[in-house]
């Protein structure tokens, strides 16, 4: 079945099976590898992207479902050589060790920023319960974010 | 893990999806928000060989005002239900209990018609639905019916809906802003409730209890013990009476009886405040 996905802003077109999962679509059809495959199980957030402007678990989803849709991956985040708001406090912070839980973290943020421009540490907190770190302990993570709140 | 092949159908209607289901037969399931369906058909617990994704109706996607009631639309996300100042005025206990389902990422993609039709008791919606003698609308072959809540959820997994029915509207009475609590307890963020508490307080006050049984339950001896005007204290007492609850990695049914007569004193006296 032929999918049209608006990928970071450039149009893609690819037939694939119906039970394509969006996150192979994006890695394996749109060669956007950013986008990380974690648990596989819906738990860890690792592969969220925004459909339309929100979260989802790329993993979790059909790339049929997402048919027509607008979906931005981490690279479509920071459209010139600046690195987006959250990316930029992510680094300020020091939020990441690893790095296998980022690019689904602060797609998680830059989602949550967006329903909640300035956000409480608990606000924060629950709105990224969905993501999973294994290795900061989240709480510069969590600072980022509230940095990247203060800022906007 | 890849689900195992299917062939998909995006319907545009709801008679497009009640049309596919009678010529797919009980191979063709209804694919809404997918939260609880692709999950399971990664692990390939579940194999249809259709789909048929409603996601896309626009009429099954609205919360309105219907005089006495809040009529919603089956295929509303739990997003619009925990921003809907509708439902936080008229229904509040609805609004704050969608807003603890899973996670952000969940309640961007799952359905308030996903979560009643899954069936599942660890679910937070279906009981606040119980709670509130909520009404689902129901579209079959033959026309229209509607269930009560009451009816509905059967067993675990299994409610009232015949494979070749789709869920349209769930109706949920008028409660207003506040008189109810929601106490759920986990273990890990995002997670199911190990066991949850709804309380409703409108006139009588109604009480019903996740994930302590096959299906969502009503504390009815709890009810019964508020009616004849016992106190929060000893009406929680009876939160486990004649409930079943079962057993897991999270929980031993003892505990389970536990969780439900703490949760239920809980939410008695917030909703009381
Ligand atoms: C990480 C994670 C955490 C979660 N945590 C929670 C939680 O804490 N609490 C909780 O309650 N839930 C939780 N869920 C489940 C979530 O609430 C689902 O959104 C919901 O159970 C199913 O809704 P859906 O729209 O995604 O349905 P789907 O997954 O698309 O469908 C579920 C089932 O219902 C059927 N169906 C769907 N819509 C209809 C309809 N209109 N008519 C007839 N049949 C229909 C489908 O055929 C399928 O059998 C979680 C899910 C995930 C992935
Ligand atoms: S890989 Fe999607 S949630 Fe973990
Ligand atoms: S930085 Fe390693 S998992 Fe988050």
């Amino acid at each position: 079945m032929e999918v049209a996905i608006t990928v970071n802003g450039q149009a893609e077109r690819h037939d694939v099976e119906p039970r394509t999962l969006l996150v192979h679509y994006l890695r394996e059809e749109c060669h956007r590898t950013g986008t990380k495959v974690g648990c596989d199980t819906s738990s860890c957030g690792a592969c969220t992207v925004l459909l339309d402007g929100e979260s989802v678990k790329s993993c979790t989803m059909l790339a049929v479902q997402a048919d027509g849709a607008t979906v931005t991956t981490i690279e479509g985040l920071a459209p010139g050589d600046e690195l987006h708001p959250v990316q930029q406090a992510f680094q300020d912070h020091h939020a990441l060790q690893c790095g296998f839980c980022t690019a689904g973290m602060v797609m998680a943020a830059v989602s949550l920023l967006e329903e909640i421009p300035e956000p409480t540490e608990r606000d924060v907190r629950l709105g990224l319960e969905g993501n999973l770190c294994r290795c900061t302990g989240y709480h510069n993570i969590v600072a980022a974010v509230l940095a990247a709140g203060a800022k906007r | 893990m890849i689900p195992a092949p299917f062939d998909y159908v995006r319907a545009g209607s709801a008679d497009e999806v009640v049309g596919a289901l009678a010529e797919h037969g009980d191979e063709a399931k209804i694919l809404a928000g997918g939260m609880s369906l692709l999950p399971l058909m990664k692990l390939r617990l579940a194999t249809p060989s259709v789909l048929v994704d409603a996601a896309r109706i626009p009429e099954l996607s609205y919360l309105r005002d219907d005089g006495d009631h809040v009529a919603i639309g089956a295929l509303t996300r739990h997003r619009d239900l925990e921003t809907s100042d509708l439902l936080g005025a008229e229904c509040g206990v609805l609004r704050a209990v969608a807003a603890q389902v899973g996670d952000n990422q969940v309640r961007h993609r799952g359905t308030l018609g996903g979560s009643v039709a899954h069936g599942d008791p660890a679910s937070d919606l279906p009981a606040a639905l119980l709670a509130l003698d909520a009404t689902f609308v129901v579209q079959g072959p033959g026309g229209e019916r509607t269930v009560s809540a009451a009816d509905f959820f059967l067993g675990f997994l299994e409610t009232a809906l015949a494979p070749d029915e789709l869920l349209t509207e769930v109706r949920v009475p008028k409660t207003g802003s506040s008189g109810f609590s929601y106490q759920k307890f986990n273990r890990r963020a995002q997670d199911w409730a190990t066991v949850g508490a709804v309380a409703v307080r409108n006139g009588s006050t109604r009480v019903a209890l996740v994930n302590m049984g096959s299906t969502p339950v009503r504390a009815r001896g709890v009810e019964d013990a508020l009616a004849s005007g016992a106190s929060i204290a000893d009406a929680a007492a009876h939160a486990a009476d004649g409930t079943e609850p079962p057993s897991d990695l999270n929980a031993s049914p003892e505990f389970r009886g536990h969780l439900a007569r703490v949760l239920v004193g809980r939410a008695l006296t917030e909703a009381q405040a």
